[in-house]
């Protein structure tokens, strides 16, 4: 090792001495290290997942997990991927909910915002028991989400649920059996088909190419030889 | 030492760091850099291949091993097929969707089937955003020009002016579906600068760019009804005798039965490698990027391109444990972060193509300027807090609340410390060789997004691959649709497998092997 490099070292001590800790799986108990991510700490026993793991990086929404930790009788959600263990926790991956999605040709919608209660019209029947908020492992106020949908007002709704994963932790827990996720997701659609600004300069940009304003552009390009290209590339600030 | 401890050098460098500015590498020093320090060329990772198409051309070991490994499916399977269409799409992803959506949209009879769910994959996790030159200063051209100049001049031209110009009709197709890109304040689509490129040409959504583009193309694959089997992964083709691919074994991965589909065309739309862990890698690939359709295309017969190449990606976390290997956006240096060593100093433009940026992060910890942790981890630090200097307070929540939340649930502040980054197994930028409809060498046989080769050269640009996904999803989805709208189905046999068998006897592999590989084997065997 050079020199230097002996100084820059982390102190990790739960890495050179892992520390094991107990852990509860779906009512097994099991001695995992400490720090590993619930996913891991399924491998590590032994477990083969296939569902419940996507992505591993927390954007998929596979691992949905209900978890508790020790002497606290709250249920809680976590990504599996993104979740550390410790010791005393418990917990379970939830299994895949039979929520009920609409289906909807966007583009023909002609009101999507009183067709929202057609497509879902469960979704006026929240109870504001806060549970959708309190299952999403993002943090979105899915309550408030679920409102503004109600109201019309599907721009916030697109810019709270821009961090939803799709887990659908929100759906189960749902008293008025709406599913959340799904209602904020045709808003969203919604928002981007029927209320957004069309990008002139992109139309432009399509237009130009349509009637062919690089055709000599290319012509010339594509018939450079290996070091004209290469000039052409280093030109390129 | 105390991680705070270690930081202090970045937080004490940087008023000095912000009024410097690194020039990029001459081509000729790159070249060095890459040949020194890339992983690409470390020589006793990879063998030639034994047999097949690619027969002789070298590739990293754990990929040679899996294109020569034995079909899963036993040469007296019933073939009766249980689904008859027009177009078999194995995949979910990015370009598994696109491809669906534009066959169904030809009248085409489309199953897609995938072997985690829907959308599981890669695409879901781009951060960077899609490439598309829209503005006054950009074109298509240019944008070509620069996906040379990183691919080190080695793509495919015709693919790549395809892919390029392509792009604009396909950010339209894009808004047209719903997806919500950020935009200026007079409504045009806003572009970011992204590594490698000359000009800000990156479509944004924050730095959800895949998780959006991919909720919207699910939720129209189910509003269009496409047939849909999730964990049904496919393990091999079917042939009619003749080389023409006529569809494939599916497992159902819940009883572990086969499940044959009789298809007049199969689009190969698997995604890459990364779960092959090349060199002992950490990676930033989903679950089952286990390069599944390399190896049912060759052992079909299909030619593979540039599978000497992968893409190390300049920012893979290194700690804290848990995200070794997780991706940290591209983003943070587009907007002006630093790479910093334990010396306290850049080392690199931090805008230079992955593949340099990537070589001089190696370099650095090679030569001891590194900073390690106890798990045998080495790596230098990326200074986020510098983006809440210079572009005030908040910034890293505004522009990349992915990455705050990631670190968020670690305890770590990044808008406060630097974090610690060492390049992680990123992408594969070789695949099946294809033609501009997508096709590859077997007839009617199509392979779209990571699983393809050819357009990337030796070094994919950021945003490309989205961009890639769309486009080439879109061409293999039509294409196919329309090949399979003349035609009638051919029958199905497992001719190419028996060949392929007495190939592999002749050349002495009698591996126990079997591929694809599906999912990696991180289940402890023992306690």
């Amino acid at each position: 090792m050079p020199e230097v490099d002996k100084e820059n070292v982390i102190d990790q001590e739960e890495v050179l001495r892992p520390k094991m800790v107990s852990v509860e799986i779906a009512g097994k108990t099991y001695q995992v290290p400490e720090g590993i991510t619930v996913i891991k700490a399924l491998w590590y026993t032994g477990q083969e997942v296939i569902r419940g793991a996507g992505c591993l990086g927390g954007f998929c929404g596979a691992c949905a997990t209900y978890y508790r930790t020790k002497d606290d009788p709250k249920v809680k959600t976590c990504l599996a991927c993104q979740t550390a263990v410790q010791d005393g926790m418990s917990f379970s991956m939830v299994p895949p909910f039979p929520a009920r999605k609409a289906t909807y040709q966007m583009a023909e919608l002609k009101d999507p915002k009183q067709d929202l209660f057609t497509l879902y019209p469960e979704a006026p029947l929240c109870r504001n028991c806060n549970a959708c908020t309190e299952a999403c492992p993002q943090t979105i106020d899915v309550r408030e989400g679920v409102w503004r949908a109600v109201f019309g007002d599907f721009k916030a709704v697109s810019e709270m649920f821009m961090d939803c994963v799709m887990c659908g932790l929100c759906v189960p827990v749902c008293i008025a059996d709406i599913a959340p996720n799904l209602v904020a997701l045709y808003a969203s659609r919604a928002q981007g088909v029927h209320f957004t600004d069309k990008p002139q300069r992109l139309f432009h940009r399509i237009k130009e190419i349509e009637e062919g304003r690089y055709a000599e552009e290319w012509d010339r390009v594509l018939h450079m030889n290996e070091q004209q290209l290469k000039e052409a590339c280093a030109e390129l600030k | 030492m105390e991680i705070h401890q270690l930081q202090q050098i970045v937080h004490k460098t940087r008023d000095a760091r912000r009024t410097q500015t690194l020039p990029k590498y001459s081509p000729a020093e790159r070249d060095t850099l890459i040949k020194k320090y890339h992983p690409d060329f470390r020589e006793n990772a990879y063998r030639a291949i034994k047999f097949g198409p690619n027969k002789g051309e070298s590739t990293v070991r754990e990929l040679a091993t899996l294109l020569e490994g034995d079909s899963p499916v036993p040469a007296d399977v019933d073939l009766t097929p249980a689904h008859t269409v027009d177009v078999l799409v194995v995949g979910g992803g990015g370009a598994g969707c696109a491809a669906s959506l534009h066959a169904h949209s030809q009248g085409a009879r489309v199953l897609l089937a995938t072997k985690l769910r829907l959308g599981d994959s890669n695409t879901v996790m781009a951060q960077g955003g899609i490439q598309v030159a829209i503005t006054n200063e950009d074109s298509p051209i240019q944008h070509f020009l620069d996906t040379l100049k990183g691919g080190h001049m080695k793509n495919d031209h015709q693919l790549l002016k395809v892919m390029v110009e392509e792009g604009p009709s396909i950010a339209k197709w894009l808004l047209d579906l719903g997806v919500l890109f950020d935009r200026d304040a007079d409504g045009n689509l806003h572009v970011k600068k992204g590594g490698g490129s000359s000009k800000p040409r990156l479509l944004t959504c924050s730095d959800y760019t895949g998780l959006e583009i991919m909720r919207v193309l699910k939720d129209e694959v189910l509003n269009q009804k496409i047939q849909l089997m999730e964990f049904s992964a496919a393990v091999e083709l079917l042939s009619d005798g003749n080389g023409v691919c006529t569809g494939a074994v599916l497992q159902d991965l819940d009883n572990k039965r086969f499940v044959v589909v009789a298809a007049k065309t199969v689009i190969l739309a698997t995604g890459g490698i990364g779960r092959l862990h090349i060199q002992g890698f950490p990676t930033s690939n989903h679950y089952g990027a286990t390069g599944d359709g390399l190896a049912m295309a060759y052992r079909m017969g299909a030619k593979l391109l540039q599978i000497d190449t992968f893409q190390y990606h300049p920012s893979g976390a290194v700690f804290p444990e848990q995200l070794i290997g997780a991706l940290v956006t591209e983003g943070i240096r587009s907007e002006g972060g630093h790479l910093v060593n334990a010396k306290g100093e850049r080392f690199v433009n931090e805008l230079d193509t992955r593949d340099v940026v990537s070589s001089s992060i190696i370099r650095e910890c090679e030569e001891g300027r590194g900073i390690r942790t106890m798990s045998g981890r080495i790596g230098v630090w990326l200074d986020t807090p510098l983006l809440e200097v210079e572009q005030g307070p908040g910034t890293l929540e505004k522009h990349f609340p992915a990455m705050v939340r990631q670190y968020k649930r670690y305890g770590i502040d990044i808008a406060k410390d630097p974090v610690l980054i060492y390049p992680t197994l990123h992408y594969q930028n070789g695949g099946v060789q294809i033609d501009v409809d997508s096709e590859s060498g077997v007839r009617n046989l199509f392979v779209a997004g990571e699983t393809s080769g050819g357009l990337h050269g030796r070094n994919r640009l950021m945003g490309n691959s989205l961009l890639d996904l769309m486009v080439f999803g879109k061409r293999a989805g039509l294409t196919a649709a329309a090949r399979a709208a003349s035609m009638k189905q051919g029958k199905l046999t497992l001719e190419h497998v028996k060949r392929f068998r007495e190939d592999a006897r002749k050349h002495g592999v009698s591996s126990d092997i079997t591929s694809p590989m599906l999912f990696p084997a991180y289940a402890k065997k023992e306690g």
